[in-house]
């Protein structure tokens, strides 16, 4: 048996797992640990990606997954939640069973598209490729299905997870490319976090459909 | 790769830096417009520089041109800037704080701009469009009003999830050049992937395209990705309006034409025209009836942006020698015309105190000059003659007219469509009894007199070199 | 012919084999539990002569009572002995193992099951029909997700039926497949789920509002509680038993081995039917019982657990094709 295929495809299911954990949660800290799980298990995959590729620098990137969205963004979630007293539950636009099915038919999908369009690919970029789409269109399926703000920022930050995957999953991507990708993050926080408070600080609430209301005539 | 490149590119992040330490915001506002001139000069010279490419920057025959334009509307936009926020500041609508940031994050704006727009490697391509979309999001959120905060939230949701995709198909494009340059840089470079088109991996090209085209489709304002476009442009300060619109959209678009340069030149790939022909039409048709019912003075020319993008796209997704330097020709005066609408618009937001057009009337009776101005304004997006959009949309739809006549209908239904809704507003603005409140205008009318000044000579008189470079671009284009 | 002979015995074997450690492997997460609580717990014999017991006492049936209710239990014991002689146990290719396909196993379950539900249902009291509406509700939720198990593993195997399924698992080298990781899972929870075990349903309650299987059967007394009592035992060594064979193969010998490998094979087997035992009492410890709404959630995770199993295995074999 393919050993170095094997872990890919076993961490990539777990990855896949963590995603629908994230759809399944409706209390914020429980989403908050699936979140952080799922980076600590993408750190594993690119780990084990640069062992097998035999690609150094792609420890780079795992150790930023790691420490960036396995544990700083986590913590300073934790910390603004703490901090701005929120409500701890997440409401859902649909019921958990319909989007957990919605999420099902999402992965079959990306699983047919990838497969079919990438033919001539090797193995593990296929596989790496398919799961990482799933994983994407989880994560926007998450953004869609929740009224929260955090939730929705956790389902980009799981689609940039999906993301990573799937460049890891490509051979030879420039290191710089990463880099970047891994400061845009960090950017990306940085702007949630200077919405998340003016949006609590002028809604008193961080449930987005509040928002609805001063949504103006469009 | 010439140290201009560098220039253009390093002035504006270097001012970010300086400008965020800097205190008082009059000397902020100053420098902004400093560097930003700065910038503009040291893009003109880009003109100079022959042509290239390395691993990550490209000059070539399509960039330059915006990378002159986005200077030049920079430049005026932080002209205009400077004598906005200061009025801005007394309503005390935005703190000094603030607005030093503002400033800041303007300059790295205009640097992530240029960084999209040099670019030769795709991800670096991606890299600036994504800093570019993450900065404006902040500032349309800048007056912290509640509705401020939503079109901000909805701008960086709804950007970020197209940037994403955008990237998911910067990856598979990656794949498909590894099959014809294999593995490294080599395949992001943009210049070797067109070079080797027929060569790529045509699956994956298609996929990446759609992606592609979701994603920065979105950026561009395409419906039906374009629900973030009216909130962020009338909820932001003016300016950023301006540099939205005028701007940002444009380097989305020629994001999103390097990509179909790319398939394009794949004889096996599927044929990027019609899906582009169809949702430009779709825009151009879906954002014409919704001017009719707008109410707020900044929506309806956000509309008209996605009316204008959208009649680009057909341009582009036509192809052609003709339509392409009609679509070209429509996106460098679209963006002079629209910026300088906002700025009008921004003088008579301050005028009034307000942006809803039912509260603004008469303004032929308080503010002569600037009803006037405005009026210029509107009959040049509108598309009339002698300014330069007229030129470009004719050319579009007699270009359409001979390959496909009865395709050509749609597009003049649409312009019809809109320039009744234009014109109805503007009438409604302009005549009938002034009514309160009525203020001065203190911004600058330069930049607004500026820009349809050029339209206007572009519209009578376009110089040969420049006609020469737009078909030179277009020939590319394909 | 000696073939044919072995095979024939080999069936019989089993049979009485499955059988005889019912009452046993019931008894031992009993054991387990008590011990782990402490307490002395009943011997492993217990239940047998529980069984005992109830066979000689008077089976006492309600005047209310339809012919169904006194001929529903041995309906289910023999649906039920049937469906655990078709599943492998400590050797394959006996003489009812061509028709040992999953899908007739299932069947074979659910009818069991339909009959309990009626039977439940048929006295006319209402604790009868609490147990049977949410009998049926869990079934409905736990049988999608079985099938799409069963579903994952003859996809690998290229068959259903069973003995060569387990066959063809024995031939494979050891390999980390997380699709057969959640396939396990998922057949974990349905196994749970059936033999309403915590936490679906505790099979020591004696309170009516908790009860399941418990609620179904509070009007059987007698020789009928014994069969129906023999029968839930069986299900459990069968749904063990199933779980061994799919993702435990080792051990499974084929019949033609002779006797003294079948001998071998039974000693494994019961080490995991122990083993699953054992695992099953410190379970029932760690865990509390679900409220019933929630049981929907719980078995919705194993159809994910499936669907996501079949989606991954799919993949693998497209990719490396």
């Amino acid at each position: 048996m393919n050993h170095a295929y094997d872990v890919s495809h076993f961490l990539a299911g777990l990855m896949l797992l963590a995603s629908f954990a994230l759809l399944y949660q409706d209390r914020l800290l429980a989403v908050l640990r699936s979140f952080a799980l799922q980076a600590i298990i993408l750190a594993l995959a690119v780990a084990w990606e640069a062992w097998v590729q035999d690609r150094p620098h792609l420890f780079i990137t795992a150790g930023l997954a790691l420490g960036l969205k396995g544990l700083v963004i986590p913590m300073a979630l934790h910390r603004m939640i703490a901090r701005l007293g929120i409500h701890r539950d997440v409401e859902q636009v649909v019921g958990v069973g319909i989007t957990m099915l919605i999420g099902l038919g999402l992965t079959a999908l990306s699983l047919l598209l990838i497969l079919k369009a990438t033919s001539g690919a090797p193995s593990l970029a296929r596989e790496g490729l398919a799961i990482a789409l799933a994983i994407i269109l989880l994560g926007l399926l998450m953004m869609i299905t929740r009224r929260n703000a955090f939730t929705q920022i956790i389902g980009f930050m799981s689609i940039e997870n999906g993301l990573i995957l799937a460049a890891t999953g490509a051979r030879g991507m420039p290191l710089v490319v990463e880099i970047s990708v891994a400061f845009s993050v960090l950017i990306a926080l940085f702007v949630f976090a200077v919405f998340v408070f003016r949006i609590r600080e002028r809604f008193d609430t961080v449930d987005v459909e509040a928002l609805e209301s001063v949504r103006g005539d469009q | 790769m010439s140290p201009v490149v560098y220039a253009v590119i390093g002035i504006p992040f270097a001012s970010a830096i300086v400008l965020a330490v800097l205190p008082g915001y009059r000397l902020g506002a100053a420098l902004n417009v400093v560097a930003s001139f700065a910038a503009f000069l040291v893009g003109l010279s880009l003109l100079t520089v022959t042509g290239g490419a390395d691993e990550y920057f490209i000059v070539d025959d399509v960039n330059i041109v915006f990378v002159v334009l986005n200077t030049l509307v920079g430049f005026t936009a932080a002209l205009f800037s400077a004598s906005y926020i200061g009025h801005e500041i007394e309503t005390g609508r935005v703190t000094p704080l603030a607005v030093r940031f503002y400033h800041a994050m303007y300059q790295v704006m205009m640097g992530s701009m240029s960084v999209a727009l040099l670019a030769n490697n795709i991800g670096l391509l991606w890299v600036g469009l994504e800093l570019s979309t993450l900065i404006t999001v902040v500032m349309v959120g800048l007056y912290r009003t509640p509705e401020a905060i939503e079109a901000a939230w909805k701008y960086f949701i709804l950007g970020s999830v197209g940037i994403s995709l955008a990237f998911f198909g910067t990856i598979l494009t990656y794949l498909a050049g590894q099959a014809a340059l294999g593995e490294g840089a080599n395949a992001m470079s943009w210049s070797l992937l067109h070079a080797n088109a027929a060569r790529l991996d045509v699956s994956l090209l298609n996929l990446a395209f759609v992606f592609l085209l979701v994603g920065y489709g979105t950026k561009v304002g395409l419906a039906p990705m374009h629900a973030w476009l009216p909130d962020a442009h009338s909820e932001g300060p003016t300016p950023i309006s301006a540099v939205l619109s005028g701007l940002l959209l444009n380097v989305a678009l020629y994001a999103l034409l390097r990509f179909k340069m790319l398939i394009a030149a794949n004889p096996d790939a599927m044929r990027p025209g019609p899906i582009l022909i169809v949702m430009g039409l779709v825009s151009l048709i879906f954002a014409a009836f919704m001017l009719y019912q707008r109410r707020d003075i900044k929506r309806l020319f956000a509309y008209s942006s996605i009316e204008h993008m959208g009649l680009i796209t057909f341009a582009f997704g036509m192809g052609g020698p003709l339509a392409n330097f009609a679509g070209l020709l429509h996106m460098t005066m679209h963006s002079l015309t629209k910026s300088a609408i906002f700025f009008a618009v921004g003088h008579v937001a301050q005028a009034k105190g307000t942006q809803r057009i039912a509260d603004i009337r008469g303004l032929s009776v308080s503010h002569p000059g600037l009803a006037i101005g405005l009026t210029l304004g509107v009959l040049a997006i509108a598309g009339l003659p002698p300014f330069g959009v007229f030129m470009s949309e004719f050319l579009i739809l007699t270009t359409t007219f001979a390959r496909h006549p009865w395709l050509a209908l749609l597009p003049a239904f649409g312009l019809v469509v809109a320039f009744g809704a234009l014109l109805l507003r503007l009438q409604s603005m302009l005549f009938g009894e002034p009514n309160e409140p009525v203020h001065e205008v203190e911004a600058s009318s330069i930049p607004f007199a500026l820009h349809l000044l050029i339209v206007l000579i572009a519209g009578l008189y376009l110089p040969s070199a420049l006609v020469a470079w737009f078909q030179r671009a277009a020939e590319f284009l394909g | 012919m000696l073939d044919s002979l072995l095979s024939f015995f080999g069936q019989g074997v089993q049979m009485g084999l499955v059988l005889l450690i019912a009452p046993a492997a019931t008894g031992l997460p009993r054991l387990v539990k008590a011990r782990l609580m402490r307490r002395q717990g009943p011997p492993l014999l217990q239940g047998y002569r529980d069984l005992m017991k109830l066979v000689r006492k008077e089976a006492i049936v309600a005047e209310s009572a339809s012919w169904l209710f006194r001929v529903a239990p041995y309906l289910i014991f023999a649906l039920t002995w049937v469906a655990a002689a078709l599943v492998p146990t400590f050797a394959t290719g006996l003489l009812f193992s061509s028709t040992g396909d999953v899908i007739v196993i299932i069947a074979l379950l659910g009818s069991a099951r339909f009959f309990l539900a009626l039977a439940g249902m048929d006295v006319g009291t209402s604790f009868g029909g609490i147990g049977s509406s949410r009998e049926m509700m869990i079934s409905t939720l736990a049988e999608p997700a079985m099938l799409l198990v069963v579903l994952n593993m003859a996809l690998a195997a290229g068959t259903t039926r069973l003995p060569e399924v387990a066959d063809f698992f024995v031939s494979q080298p050891l390999a980390i497949r997380v699709s057969l990781a959640l396939a396990l899972l998922s057949l974990v929870i349905v196994a749970l789920a059936e033999n309403a075990r915590i936490p679906v349903d505790n099979p020591a309650t004696h309170l009516e509002l908790t009860m399941v299987h418990e609620a179904m059967v509070l009007e059987y007394s007698g020789r009928h509680l014994a069969m129906i009592e023999a029968a839930s035992q069986l299900k459990l060594v069968l749904y063990a038993s199933l779980i061994a064979s799919l993702f435990l193969p080792f051990g499974i010998v084929r019949v033609e081995a002779g006797v003294v490998a079948w001998l071998g094979g039974a000693a494994i087997y019961l080490g995991k039917i122990a083993g699953a035992a054992i695992l099953l009492g410190i379970w029932e410890v760690s865990i509390a019982k679900m409220r019933v709404f929630r049981v929907s959630e719980f078995l919705g995770g194993a159809f994910i657990f499936a669907f996501l199993a079949i989606l991954l295995s799919f993949l693998t074999q497209e990719v490396l094709r």
